[in-house]
């Protein structure tokens, strides 16, 4: 996993070192470049970092970031650590919310699309999944947006916090009123994924010949649902439900924009747009560390859920 | 409805949507002077009989916008996602043909781009490939491979050990030979439906990423473009710039799917009969 983490470090550094955009142009503007002097554009090359071969600036940094300097990012003008603990705290109230929410209703909704195959629920929930599928985030986020910010009024239109408010002054309660639509829109969109495929699987254990069995001794369909078919639905789902962390954390990327909260997924847009590396660099790998951190929980929780997979451990 | 079994109520969905993509890839190549032209005697018009989807602030038609943004989608998702497809296919089989060395590098690679979110990697790419339109296209074609190169991975790995495959490697046929003449014939089914659904999430990776600016500029107007433009006139009331451009996308999203649903469901053998 650390050695798979280097990589990701040393890939997203090779993207940005390969980037023909010059953040001195992107950032500064042609015009103020133009009518500088030969001295301001040599500091400010030095600022960003244009002027060390990529190879030496990989290494400063790493060694830098290994002992947890993150160095400081060029955007925000603050050490990357101290951005990236705020936004990160933003962002994961958001995230952890909709992770858990679009986790337990898609399970729920793949679980009952199953055993009602082909019949009206089943129909309903799968229409359901595969609009929402076909939607992209950014729109939905719009949509909402302008259904509770607009017309009706009862909810913020954007940012994390009320505005012209001081830091001490914004109560807990503001800060969940804000949350709301952010939350709800990447729980919308996560919820199809998952009961997409627990119905698959759902359906799968519900054609097996011990439900089958189950069905001749005269079990009820909900004593089936809770004795045979939740367990073995319960092991695809949880891979699915930490695989789609990587998933939640793309859509927080196009949720945080449209309604301008200020976390995780904006500091990267504004980080990609502005060249600037140390963050960007930063906030890749806190994300890898997140998805790989995700892969190892799932691995751990299918020898609690299986015991199969726990015996078979066992023998090795 | 009698007449219409199930195989035929499925082909008439597979052409209604190739028809449907066709024709608005064609017509949006054929209107991008009236996506452009502006005329302020007719700004921020309702929608209507003469403007389907309405006029945005500077009085540009929205319709001929909206196709305009998605035939230049449609083109984008299908290259980048034939691209990706193509990697992946040429991965897949690499990986399980080259011998165990390649087939943990390949692995590993893939376990490495999945290990970063979709959206930082797209970003990143197309960061590195100088934004723009090139930037796009290369970022979605690098990024939909990988679950693909997987699948495909795992089909080659289980035709290898079929009874066929080996009695052509006994009887001294070349391992090139082989693939080419045993194990790819087999793959191009799942090959087909594999690329074809990777459209719909090309198409939504490309919109995304467009709207949050790596993408073109205001003057090609890219669905993604659109959408972030509206939204800053969303706070004024003019729900129908977003609302509109918007739809147009899920339907044809939607369309995609459909197609490649409809696909598997004739090309796979398991469900061919029903």
């Amino acid at each position: 996993m650390v050695f798979l983490l280097v990589a990701v470090s040393i890939v997203s550094f090779i993207l940005m070192t390969m980037s023909p955009v010059d953040p001195l142009q992107a950032n500064v503007g042609q015009a103020a470049l133009g009518s500088m002097s030969q001295e301001q554009i040599e500091k400010l090359e030095a600022y960003w970092g244009v002027d060390e071969p990529p190879l030496k600036r990989y290494l400063a940094w790493a060694k830098d970031f290994v002992r947890g300097d993150f160095g400081m990012s060029l955007q925000y003008r603050q050490p990357v650590s101290k951005v990236i603990a705020v936004k990160l705290g933003n962002s994961l109230f958001l995230m952890v919310t909709a992770w858990i929410l679009s986790g337990v209703i898609g399970f729920i909704l793949g679980v009952a699309a199953g055993v009602f195959r082909g019949r009206l629920p089943d129909r309903l929930i799968k229409g359901y999944c595969v609009v929402i599928s076909s939607t992209p985030a950014f729109w939905l986020a719009l949509l909402l947006l302008m259904i509770f910010g607009v017309w009706l009024k009862v909810l913020p239109i954007g940012l994390s916090v009320p505005i012209g408010l001081e830091a001490s002054g914004v109560t807990f309660l503001d800060r969940l009123r804000h949350a709301i639509l952010p939350a709800l829109t990447l729980s919308i969109t996560g919820i199809s994924n998952i009961a997409l495929h627990t119905r698959e699987k759902m359906i799968d254990v519900m054609e097996s010949d011990y439900v089958l069995f189950a069905r001749a001794r005269g079990e009820s369909t909900w004593q089936i649902v809770r004795r045979h078919a939740l367990r073995n639905v319960l092991l695809p789902a949880i891979t699915l439900q930490f695989a789609s962390i990587s998933e939640i954390f793309g859509g927080s990327v196009l949720v945080e924009q449209v309604f301008s909260y200020s976390g995780m997924g904006q500091a990267a847009v504004t980080a990609g747009l502005g060249s600037d590396m140390p963050l960007l660099m930063a906030i890749t790998i806190v994300s890898a560390v997140f998805v790989f951190g995700g892969n190892l929980i799932a691995n751990i929780l299918y020898g609690i859920v299986d015991p199969r997979i726990r015996r078979g451990g066992n023998r090795k | 409805m009698k007449q219409w079994n199930r195989r035929k109520a499925t082909v008439l969905i597979l052409v209604i949507s190739i028809l449907f993509l066709v024709t608005v890839a064609a017509a949006g190549s054929q209107c991008s002077d009236a996506a452009r032209a502006t005329d302020f005697s007719r700004k921020n018009l309702l929608p209507c009989l003469e403007y389907p989807f309405g006029t945005d602030w500077m009085g540009r038609d929205m319709f001929a916008r909206t196709l305009k943004g998605l035939s230049l989608s449609i083109l984008i998702g299908v290259l980048a996602a034939a691209i990706s497809a193509v990697i992946a296919l040429v991965l897949g089989i690499c990986a399980a043909t080259l011998g165990r060395r390649a087939d943990g590098v390949i692995t590993w690679v893939i376990d490495l781009i999945m290990g970063i979110p979709h959206m930082l990697l797209l970003i990143l790419i197309s960061v590195a490939a100088g934004r723009g339109l090139k930037g796009v296209i290369i970022g979605v074609a690098f990024t939909h491979w990988t679950s693909l190169a997987r699948l495909i991975r795992a089909e080659v790995m289980q035709l290898k050990e079929s009874p066929y495959v080996k009695i052509a490697g006994k009887l001294g046929k070349g391992k090139w030979y082989v693939a080419y003449r045993h194990i790819l014939p087999h793959l191009l089914p799942q090959f087909a439906v594999g690329l074809v659904l990777m459209f719909p999430h090309a198409i939504l990776h490309e919109a995304s990423i467009t709207f949050l600016g790596f993408g073109l500029t205001s003057e090609q107007p890219a669905i993604g473009i659109i959408l972030s433009e509206s939204m800053k006139y969303l706070v004024l009331g003019k729900w129908w710039l977003a609302l509109f451009p918007g739809l147009a996308l899920v339907v044809t999203v939607i369309m995609f799917y459909l197609l490649g649903e409809n696909l598997r469901r004739l090309i796979d053998p398991n469900s061919a009969h029903e």
